[in-house]
């Protein structure tokens, strides 16, 4: 048992260190770069990625909240070296309108089509009196 | 009609396509062009206790070329960036990034040094304010020191000759 709760201790002990530094700071810079995009490897947040630059930009994340700059100041340093591309999620403006709205414009569209397709087929016309005779010669 | 329509969507879907697949998703355009070099004060390479600084180049169009030892395609480029220095159209400041100085040395006296000047970026941080994330990385400042152009990755004979030397050249002309 002893040794057991030794060896738990021994794993537990290192998580314990790398989080001890402020962990409230730590839990900003982390969601801070879940909204960042790693240039180097670009399907990946600065918070998912090894990359060096990476690390690198976390680094710079944690030093500007440690110097008392907001969320807003972090997110417009690094748009302003890196462009809207690093934004996780894209801003709303002109030139992303078509990325936005375009899904939606799409699905009206397609919505629109299939209404006016499924009242073009009107109704079946009411059979006319030799249909009905055959129709019931048959069913006899 | 309803043949031809869809044959018509579907060209369009291949046109699409083709332009698609010709963009380049490592091109981020930079927000940088048209904005003033970002300020650095760094030692060099060379001499660690002089410095410089991108003051020091103001009134003249140079450029800027962002490279470190650990980076293969520095390499490939450095006959292409050797060739900009040698022909005098601008001068080749050199940024080395994350380096240290024991290797980045030797790389320079087995591959040659065409460099002007290179500063010692060795934490990476300047290189942040230059929006670097995939060297090499060249840029060309006009004599206000504002950022005309931005190159990642390396550089080309085509690129020098298409964009490079035009644009230097265009704006050197312009007083």
């Amino acid at each position: 048992m002893a040794r057991l709760l030794s060896l738990f201790l021994l794993v537990a002990l290192p998580l314990q260190v790398i989080g001890q530094e402020d962990p409230g700071l730590e839990r900003r810079v982390t969601s801070l770069a879940h909204e960042l995009r790693c240039l180097v490897c670009q399907n990946q947040t600065i918070a998912d990625s090894n990359a060096p630059l990476a690390q690198d930009l976390r680094n710079q994340i944690r030093e500007q909240l440690k110097a008392g700059k907001s969320e807003r100041d972090v997110i417009d340093f690094m748009v302003a070296r890196y462009g809207d591309f690093v934004l996780y999620r894209p801003p709303f403006k002109a030139a992303t309108v078509a990325l936005w709205a375009g899904p939606f414009v799409l699905l009206a569209l397609g919505a629109w089509l299939l209404i006016r397709r499924v009242r073009k087929k009107a109704p079946p016309a009411e059979l006319t009196e030799a249909e009905r005779r055959r129709a019931a010669q048959l069913l006899e | 009609m309803r043949f031809w329509l869809l044959i018509g969507g579907f060209l369009v879907l291949v046109g699409l396509l083709a332009v698609g697949l010709r963009l380049d998703p490592r091109e981020v355009p930079s927000p940088l062009i048209g904005k003033p070099a970002p300020a650095f004060e760094l030692p060099l390479l060379q001499q660690p206790d002089k410095s410089f600084s991108q003051k020091d180049m103001l009134g003249t169009v140079w450029v800027m070329n962002v490279w470190a030892s650990w980076c293969p395609p520095c390499l490939v480029e450095h006959p292409v960036v050797s060739e900009i220095a040698r022909s005098g159209i601008a001068p080749v400041v050199g940024l080395n990034y994350k380096d240290a100085r024991e290797d980045a040395l030797p790389w320079l006296k087995r591959n040659g040094d065409p460099f002007k000047v290179i500063v010692y970026d060795a934490a990476g941080r300047i290189a942040i304010d230059y929006g670097v994330y995939g060297v090499p990385e060249t840029y060309v400042i006009d004599r206000n020191g504002v950022i005309r152009y931005k190159r990642v990755g390396p550089l080309t004979p085509e690129i020098v000759q298409k964009k490079l030397r035009p644009l230097i050249e265009e704006l050197s002309k312009r007083g």
